[in-house]
């Protein structure tokens, strides 16, 4: 029944994907939630569905699961497929954003759950269910209920459960988002560490795009259904395709303007570029500004003129509200400079001023 | 926040009245079970032999013991009809769940005694059933034994009490997050397994209450009997009413209606007990 | 999230559902279609259609005579253990006094128990005290069992009741009496509604209680009760179908209500016998 079982798909295992979205679809009524998502995922890698909330990052995650069926498209695991089975034939696990941890079961009996629905051997229980409650460091708290454990220790009592399994393929719908900050931020560690133990393929849901940036091999960004761009953190970040990607990972200042004649000109920026002439947009992001304190530029650079609206000190840096004239406004992040005012030169690289799409 | 003042003036009234009117009542039936009648009059002379009474003549013990199963039975097939409707409802209903949830209401409002009446137009020897029965060839004589017999009593109270043992099963059920269910299909555990060991056990505090509803009404109804029992359907409640009525013997019906209240009031401090213990907040 | 099943499709059990809904509705079917039946109660199929039972059932002045008697039971009811219970609701929300757990079961057992308890032990009281059996006894008795039923709906209300409004109307200067009726009173308003309509058809319906209370004058589900003893006519399915006609509208404009104050009281009442 399983992938694992089948040395053919074992070897299909070892070069594909291990879970392939084939242009899946899904419709509610008359809204189609999510269209025509085509999404790969390698074997080992952990793998964040980062979007608002309403883009559709949870029912990709459910119809992986299996919790709901695709009005369109396939989904495929090691070879076989993946959407005609029930869920509780899926080798996925899946932690869930409330952990739905069994109220009337104590931790060990919740950890012990997949194993007698699977039919493990009852020997075997046991010395299971103590590994798995180490791994995640909770085998003193094997006897209590649910509800009388803290947000973080339900977590990882949610964690040994999935794990138990040993799925291919690990869910988690926004696991940490219950948690206050710092736990929240102790947690990711803990996640990415467990992760690289295990070696399973994490497949995690957020809203959050530092965790998202924090613990992602790669980020599948969802925007009303679509995928909008999939790539690694730092390719995602310095190089956004679209002008909502740039604004969704961090922040951006994003430059409209044309070209016209291999010149690119946004309100009272200008410098030269090598596309077609036409309407542009450009992500500029805060850091790339820099302070001129020569009057000098190189010939990579552009320099321009600004006025300080307001500055925001943030410890180790500042962010600056610049106004360039005829309205156009640039946020700078400058390292701590002390109060600033007035009007001052400012030079970024053109290079970094990436062309994206509307 | 509230005063003094409002605190007494909202809480007096209320007390004042409940003593009178509830507590003094139920008081006056434990006192008159150890009172007792000579020559037709009530003397209030304290003594337990009502209860002795009770507890020697086999007649009161074989009613009750009928009138325990007679609830019993009521309080089984209302689960049975009930607690499927109830899984239906919230599972399998889809958009029509709300319609079908007070269609099953609505017989909730409606006269107990219209309900009990319907069952005598239907069970009865020239009723709608043997009528039925006839037209179709099914019999060639009217059937006897549907009227006045403890099946119709159970019937009967089985048809009332099902809306109530819904009820609450439905509402429990529907409490369980949905996200409960899909975590334990997610952990590899099919429908049969899921339910039985996830929603079974999280709708208890729902199905006891639902159990100990009709089991209690059940226990102390006396209408049913009159209506549709006949004498082989007679119930503890039945004799109570007969000593307060043609019987004029006040104290022995008091001491069985303790000892309804007591049965009663016992499973209820039970199944509070259990509900707890079954519900996991 | 959306809702998912353990299974998707269940035709067995969606037979057996049916099944059930058809126990529940056919004795109340089977009432109305006889109710227009020329020949008497029994026999199938039902032939010749006719209304002369409603028109005996209109012109029957002591049946009429029970449906007054029985709507001034009610209405009396109504007002009695509304006031009671509003009183017994707030008691049990914002003070505290000895016996208060004691006090709140007492309240509620006219619900829990079996009608015939309360009944007697009421009979026995009237007796005691000396009082004559008359539709006051039944009135008393009535207001008093169903004080159980307002406390639990207008504490539902009042759990749902923001105290800060009562708080921001002290702040405003307002004084404990004014705040009661300018505030406490109208965010209540949906729940007296609702426990109103439901004392008053439990009122209505009302035997168990009313059997050892009643004095010469009947209610309208004794004066059914005393007929059936003497044997059934189509007449009864037809008060029977009207009843069902006026519970039916009485649940519509409950509906009304609870749609407005989502969750009521009463539901919570049903739920948790």
């Amino acid at each position: 029944m399983s992938g694992a079982a089948n040395p053919q798909a074992a070897s299909l295992d070892a070069k594909g994907p291990l879970l392939e979205v084939r242009a899946a679809a899904k419709r509610f009524g008359t809204r189609d939630v999510l269209k025509n998502i085509s999404l790969n995922i390698a074997s080992g890698e952990f793998l964040t569905l980062l979007g608002e909330s309403g883009s559709g990052k949870t029912t990709l995650l459910r119809l992986i699961a299996g919790f709901e069926q695709p009005t369109g498209g396939e989904i495929w695991m090691a070879g076989e497929r993946l959407d005609t089975l029930p869920p509780y034939r899926r080798r996925v696990n899946t932690v869930f954003q409330n952990y739905a941890l069994f109220p009337h079961l104590n931790v060990r009996d919740n950890v012990a759950y997949g194993l007698r629905a699977q039919g493990a051997l009852k020997s075997d229980i046991p010395g299971r269910v103590d590994e798995a409650l180490r791994m995640v460091k909770m085998a003193e708290f094997a006897g209590a209920r649910p509800a009388t454990l803290s947000g973080g220790q339900q977590q990882r009592v949610a964690l040994a459960r999935a794990l138990i399994n040993r799925p291919k393929l690990l869910l988690l719908d926004e696991p940490l988002s219950a948690l206050d900050a710092n736990l929240r931020k102790q947690m990711q560690g803990e996640l990415k560490a467990l992760q690289r133990e295990v070696g399973i393929t994490f497949l995690f849901v957020t809203h959050d795009q530092e965790e998202a940036m924090a613990l992602s091999d790669r980020i599948a960004l969802l925007r009303d259904g679509t995928l909008e761009q999939v790539a690694s953190p730092r390719e995602i970040y310095a190089r956004p395709a679209t002008a909502y990607t740039a604004q969704f990972i961090g922040q951006t200042n994003l430059l409209r303007g044309e070209i016209r004649g291999s010149i690119a000109t946004c309100g009272a920026l200008r410098w030269p570029v090598e596309d077609a002439d036409g309407p542009a947009v450009f992500s500029l992001r805060p850091e790339a500004i820099r302070l001129c304190t020569d009057g000098t530029r190189q010939i990579s650079e552009v320099k321009f003129r600004a006025s300080v609206r307001q500055q925001i000190y943030a410890g180790a840096s500042e962010l600056l509200e610049m106004d360039c004239g005829e309205g156009q406004l640039l946020r700078v992040r400058l390292p701590a400079c002390g109060p600033m005012n007035g009007e001052r030169e400012f030079v970024f690289a053109i290079a970094d001023a990436i062309r994206v799409e509307n | 926040m509230y005063s003094r003042t409002y605190k007494t003036i909202v809480a007096a009234p209320p007390l004042l009245w409940v003593g009178l009117f509830l507590l003094l009542p139920y008081t006056l039936m434990f006192a008159h079970s150890f009172w007792a009648v000579q020559d037709g009059t009530l003397v209030h002379h304290w003594n337990l032999a009502n209860y002795q009474k009770l507890f020697t003549n086999p007649l009161y013990a074989g009613v009750l013991f009928r009138t325990m199963r007679i609830a019993a039975s009521v309080t089984l097939c209302s689960l049975l009809l009930g607690y499927p409707l109830a899984y239906y409802l919230s599972f399998h209903s889809g958009t029509r769940k709300e319609l079908l949830y007070q269609l099953v209401i609505v017989p909730l409002w409606v006269s107990y005694l219209v309900r009990g009446y319907a069952w005598k137009t239907i069970l009865g020897s020239d009723g709608v059933l043997n009528g039925f029965l006839q037209y179709f060839h099914f019999t060639h004589a009217p059937v006897g034994f549907l009227l006045y017999s403890p099946f119709a009593v159970v019937l009967m109270l089985t048809h009332i009490y099902t809306p109530f043992v819904f009820l609450p099963i439905y509402a429990s059920i529907e409490h369980i997050p949905r996200s409960l269910v899909e975590a334990s299909q997610d952990l590899g555990a099919g429908p049969a397994p899921t339910f039985f060991r996830v929603i079974l056990p999280l709708s208890m505090p729902g199905l006891l209450a639902g159990a100990t509803f009709a089991f209690v009404l059940s226990l102390g109804d006396f209408l049913a009997p009159l209506l549709v029992g006949g004498s082989s359907g007679t119930m503890i409640a039945n004799i109570v009413q007969t000593l307060f009525g043609a019987s004029y013997d006040w104290p022995l019906g008091a001491a069985i209606s303790v000892c309804i209240l007591v049965i009663t009031l016992s499973l209820l401090f039970l199944t509070e007990r259990l509900e707890k213990r079954w519900s996991f907040k | 999230m959306r809702g998912t099943s353990p299974t998707r499709r269940a035709p067995l059990l969606a037979i057996y559902a049916t099944l059930v809904f058809a126990f529940i509705y056919l004795p109340i079917v089977v009432l109305i279609l006889y109710s227009f039946n020329r020949d008497g109660v029994g026999g199938f199929p039902p032939r010749q259609l006719t209304l002369d039972w409603y028109r005996q059932l209109f012109a029957d002045g002591p049946l009429w005579d029970s449906v007054l008697n029985s709507l001034l039971v009610a209405c009396g009811a109504v007002a009695l253990s509304l006031a009671l219970g509003l009183l017994a609701a707030l008691a049990l929300d914002r003070a505290s006094f000895p016996g208060k757990a004691l006090f709140r079961r007492l309240v509620l057992l006219p619900l829990i128990l079996p009608g015939i308890i309360t009944g007697l032990s009421l009979l026995m009281f009237v007796v005691f005290a000396g009082m004559q059996l008359s539709l006051l006894t039944v009135f008393l008795g009535h207001g008093t069992a169903l004080i159980s039923v307002a406390t639990t709906e207008i504490f539902a209300g009042l759990q749902k009741l923001d105290r800060a409004q009562e708080e921001a109307s002290l702040d405003l200067g307002a004084t404990p009496w004014r705040t009661f009726w300018r505030i406490t009173l109208p965010n209540l308003r949906l729940s007296l509604i609702a426990a109103g309509l439901l004392i008053f058809t439990l009122s209505m319906d009302e035997i168990a209680v009313t059997f050892f209370l009643l004095g010469r004058d009947n209610t309208l589900p004794l004066e059914i009760w005393a007929r059936l003893r003497r044997g059934i006519t189509p007449e009864i399915n037809a008060i029977s179908t009207l009843i069902f006609a006026v519970s039916v509208a009485l649940i519509i404009v409950w509906y009304r209500i609870r749609m407005r104050s989502v969750g009521s009281g009463a539901q919570q009442l049903l739920e948790r016998p």
